[in-house]
């Protein structure tokens, strides 16, 4: 027992690494939150009329919802009007190039560990990089457009693409779905948009690093991806922020379609500010992600690793509307100190022989709270539906705790459905077998809970694999080698 | 709302209610927690969907329907229940419309150390006095207070120390009644003291033409220090009848308790079971089976509360859902702070056997030790291709496959009651439902 709780005190000792503030200028709203906010956001980013209009429809609608206490996680009551929604860095032109860049911005990604350059040239990724609310830089956007692809920030697209933003803005997360979908659509000030047309395989994995860098700020970033009949991407999204001792929102939505045969592979790696080792300061991350399987035979599937922010609230889910679809939720959550995660996954099985796979693993140590909550819901349509879920939980303290709460709802008989869940904590037998072929028991339970994992992290993309197991080792440092 | 209103006034002021609080100097003792709760009841009102733990069953239809007390007591005999008892020596207490029927119940010649009764004869007696009204919570839970509020009459079961009794005890309660409309509150306590060991079977059924008739039963068992309860509930009454239960058990050092739930008939039956593992090295089992027909809502909440180290629980939950029916399980499993080397188990299979049936499963784990093992398993399906294909084959009709499947889903559940004799009944009931 003792070596544990020495391996605890190191985890609680662990520092954030990404707790630096990029000097760069910003230019942001005033405080608080009404009408001429929304309005202001949507002139700042000069939007044509009906976005201007659908923002205060859901402005409009937000404020007759009140704050969901649902979730098992308990932190202090958000001041909407202490919050500064828009906070652009200045200077704000349009960029050419990575030369073009403001050399501070490039710095702060170079500290991040993910050089646009160096993605560039290497890892044959494109990255399109959000800052506190808009999105800086695009990379390899020509290259895309050859096949067709558009990938861009969401503001660019409302002016270049509208009739495709319009048609499909809100039509799988409507503003009406809840509290914090509905202030995202009000307030969202920019995000990626991407899609790929019929038949077109996307060459290379497509990423968007988020940043909140200014005090006092929200990040409401929107997502939408659109993968037409036949195609396929493989998309990234990776969030870091600086350390600070109040509590910032960041409530994003994010939205794929996708359509007949299509794949849409989604990956988090969820790193936001936990806070410090007292609970004080972090991120709330409240958000929304939602696909759905428009037509027969497609897919989507989330990949998410949860690390970070003080408290998390999402669930990645997939709507199986179409016939044969696929729905896939892999998820690792590790919470730390005064962390609380609610996070899990939703999937609603309307088309017939849909399937679906839920693997979660959530980790909890020091005093965190981890909590699954899946909803499986299988339609009286859905004939000859198929879900397997399996939530394990390891629980590395006695002050920590690990919630379960999945939903099984089935109205058809031919459906299939199974769950399980197990919680455990790493056996000391296996850390005596380690020890024994002289592996110390910090390495032996890195590599444990590393094992313990490998069934998420192998979905993940390769580059991103690494990055995962290295945030992993650094969330449980002291115990991981 | 003011129908809810109405109700909690007709229901409160109803002729036993105010008899019981007011007329009969006796019940001083409890009369306090009794107005209490009524207090409690009419501040929390009937629960509806928007409440998590009513999500899935809708009860608000008893807010609009005014209730009353059934007039129709005592008409049962001894020889008309006969063929009732869970076995032929069994010990029965006949509950008829919430009040005893003494004249058709056996309680005469009782073994030595174990007493069976009505509250109205035991007041003076210092585990009732310890116990009666203390063990469930009205304060959160509407149908308890209601139940507390509205109680005429309550059966106690006192085993004394070191007695234990091999012969079965059965509560029978029946619904004789004729009137539309009845309420009936039913009142159980249990206390095994140290080291004694019981079998109680409590069965629920009607006769003739009862038409609405909403049943809340509130049963609290304190099982003490090596003490073992065994613990049958069935459920067997007509489409018209609202049964909502709730159990409280409250576990003591190194005690045992097993309990089983069979819920075979009945329009909307509603199971709140609550075991408390309140003290080190308990053992608790539960088990549960539904047949769900027609139009049948049959809906099972337990909590597995696991306040103490080295403590083992296991639960065992099947359902089968037929016709339009619905079925609802909702498994809660705490594992508090200082309960390291619990091990807790929970599985739940269910059977759609048709097209319109729906299950809602929802089994939760809340662990806050972190030396434990506990699992969960969920399933829902329905009968396997190739197993009925394999009976078919032998020239097995399909209807009989069907039920011969049926039959050995279900009776995994039946192989935990430890009573033989009580067994082969249930057996024996289960078999004549699923012909």
């Amino acid at each position: 027992m003792s070596d544990d709780l020495k391996i605890l005190e190191d985890v609680a000792n662990s520092e954030y690494k990404w707790g630096f503030v990029s000097n760069i200028e910003s230019d942001n709203a005033p405080k608080g939150l009404n009408e001429d906010i929304v309005r202001f956001i949507s002139a700042k980013k000069n939007e044509p009329e009906w976005l201007l209009e659908y923002r205060l429809k859901a402005f409009r609608h937000w404020q007759t919802m009140t704050e969901p206490v649902w979730p098992n996680v308990t932190y202090p009551k958000v001041d909407f009007q202490d919050i500064i929604y828009y906070s652009a860095p200045k200077p704000k032109v349009q960029l050419d190039s990575l030369d073009d860049l403001d050399p501070e911005i490039k710095a702060t990604f170079d500290k991040l560990g993910i050089s646009l350059e160096e993605q560039k040239r290497l890892a044959n990724v494109a990255v399109d990089a959000v800052i506190d609310s808009v999105s800086v830089k695009t990379t390899f956007r020509e290259t895309l457009l050859e096949k067709g692809i558009i990938f861009s920030s969401f503001s660019e697209a409302v002016h270049e693409h509208p009739e495709l933003v319009k048609k499909y803005l809100g039509s799988v997360v409507p503003y009406t779905d809840n509290f914090y979908a509905a202030l995202n659509a009000a307030v969202f000030s920019d995000g990626s948009f991407c899609y790929i047309p019929k038949g077109v395989r996307c060459p290379m994995e497509l990423s968007t690093y988020f940043r909140i860098n200014s005090a006092g700020t929200g990040q409401f970033e929107r997502t939408l991806i659109i993968a037409d009949e036949g195609s396929y991407v493989s998309y990234l999204e990776g969030c870091t922020a600086p350390m600070r001792d109040e509590n910032q929102l960041h409530a994003a939505v994010v939205e794929i379609v996708s359509h007949a045969e299509a794949q849409v592979k989604y990956s988090t790696v969820q790193n936001w500010y936990p806070g410090d080792k007292e609970g004080k300061g972090g991120i709330f991350n409240f958000v929304t992600k939602r696909g759905i399987c428009l037509g027969n035979k497609s897919k989507i599937s989330w990949t998410q690793v949860e690390t970070g922010s003080a408290v998390t609230w999402k669930y990645p889910s997939v709507i199986l509307k179409g016939d044969n679809s696929v729905g896939e939720f892999y998820s690792v959550a590790v919470t730390n100190n005064m962390q609380q995660a609610d996070t899990g996954t939703k999937m609603i099985h309307i088309g017939k022989n849909t399937s679906s796979t839920i693997i979660s693993k959530g980790i909890s140590g020091g005093r965190s709270h981890n909590s699954y909550r899946g909803l499986v819901k299988i339609n009286k349509s859905a004939d000859n539906a198929r879900n397997f879920s399996q939530c394990d939980s390891l629980l590395l303290g006695d002050q920590c705790g690990a919630h379960t709460f999945p939903y099984l709802e089935v109205s058809n008989k031919s459906a299939k459905v199974e769950h399980e869940a197990t919680t455990s904590k790493v056996g000391e037998d296996q850390i005596f077998y380690c020890n024994q072929r002289g592996i110390s028991t910090e390495d032996a339970v890195g590599l444990i809970v590393n094992g313990y994992c490998k069934e998420v992290f192998n979905q993940l993309p390769m580059e991103f694999a690494v990055e995962a197991q290295k945030l992993l080792a650094i969330s449980l440092e002291g115990s991981v080698g | 709302m003011s129908t809810l209103q109405e109700t909690k006034n007709k229901i409160l002021t109803s002729a036993v209610f105010e008899n019981w609080v007011n007329a009969s100097p006796r019940v001083n003792a409890f009369a306090a927690t009794i107005q209490e709760a009524a207090h409690s009841f009419l501040s929390q009102g009937i629960p509806t969907t928007k409440h998590e733990e009513w999500k899935y069953t809708n009860v608000t239809r008893l807010a609009q329907t005014p209730f009353e007390i059934s007039a129709n007591i005592n008409t049962l005999t001894a020889a008309a229940i006969a063929n009732e008892k869970v076995t032929a020596d069994a010990i029965v207490v006949v509950i008829e419309n919430g009040i005893i029927n003494h004249a058709a119940s056996n309680l005469s010649d009782l073994p030595q150390g174990l007493m069976i009764g009505s509250i109205h004869d035991m007041l003076e007696n210092a585990e009732v006095k310890k116990h009666f009204l203390q063990h469930a919570d009205y304060k959160t839970e509407p149908f308890v207070a209601l139940n507390t509020a509205t109680l005429s009459d309550a059966v106690c079961i006192l085993a004394a120390a070191n007695v234990e009794v091999d012969t079965p005890i059965q509560l029978m309660i029946v619904n004789t009644s004729t009137e539309a409309n009845v309420y009936i509150p039913i009142r159980v306590l249990v206390v095994a003291d140290k080291n004694s060991a019981i079998q109680v079977t409590e069965t629920f059924s009607s006769t003739g033409n009862n038409a609405s008739t909403f049943v809340n039963a509130v049963i609290e068992v304190m099982v003490a220090d090596n003490a073992k309860v065994n613990y049958v509930k069935l459920q067997d009454e007509s489409e018209n009848t609202t049964h909502i239960n709730y159990h409280r058990v409250a576990m003591a050092r190194d005690s045992y308790q097993h309990l089983t739930t069979l819920s075979l008939g009945g329009g909307l039956i509603r199971n709140n079971l609550n075991i408390r593992l309140g003290d080190v090295n308990c053992t608790a089992y539960l088990n549960g089976l539904t047949l769900a027909r027609n139009n049948q809502l049959v809906d099972h909440h337990t909590v597995v509360d696991h306040a103490m180290p080295h403590c083992y629980s296991n639960e065992l939950y099947k359902n089968l859902i037929d016709d339009q029916a619905q079925g609802v399980f909702n498994g809660k499993i705490f594992v508090r702070k200082d309960a390291q080397k619990t091990n807790a188990f929970q599985s739940n299979k269910n059977l759609l056997l048709s097209d319109d049936a729906t299950m809602n499963a929802k089994p939760q784990l809340e662990i806050f030790a972190d030396d434990v093992k506990c699992s969960h398993g969920a399933t829902t399906g329905q009968l396997d291709d190739e197993s009925l294909f394999y009976l078919r084959a032998r020239g097995i009709g399909e209807d009989a496959a069907r039920a011969l499947l049926n039959h050995a889903f279900a009776a995994e559940v039946m192989e935990g009651i430890a009573h033989e004799g009580v067994k082969e009944k249930m057996l024996d009931i289960l078999n004549e439902k699923l012909k």
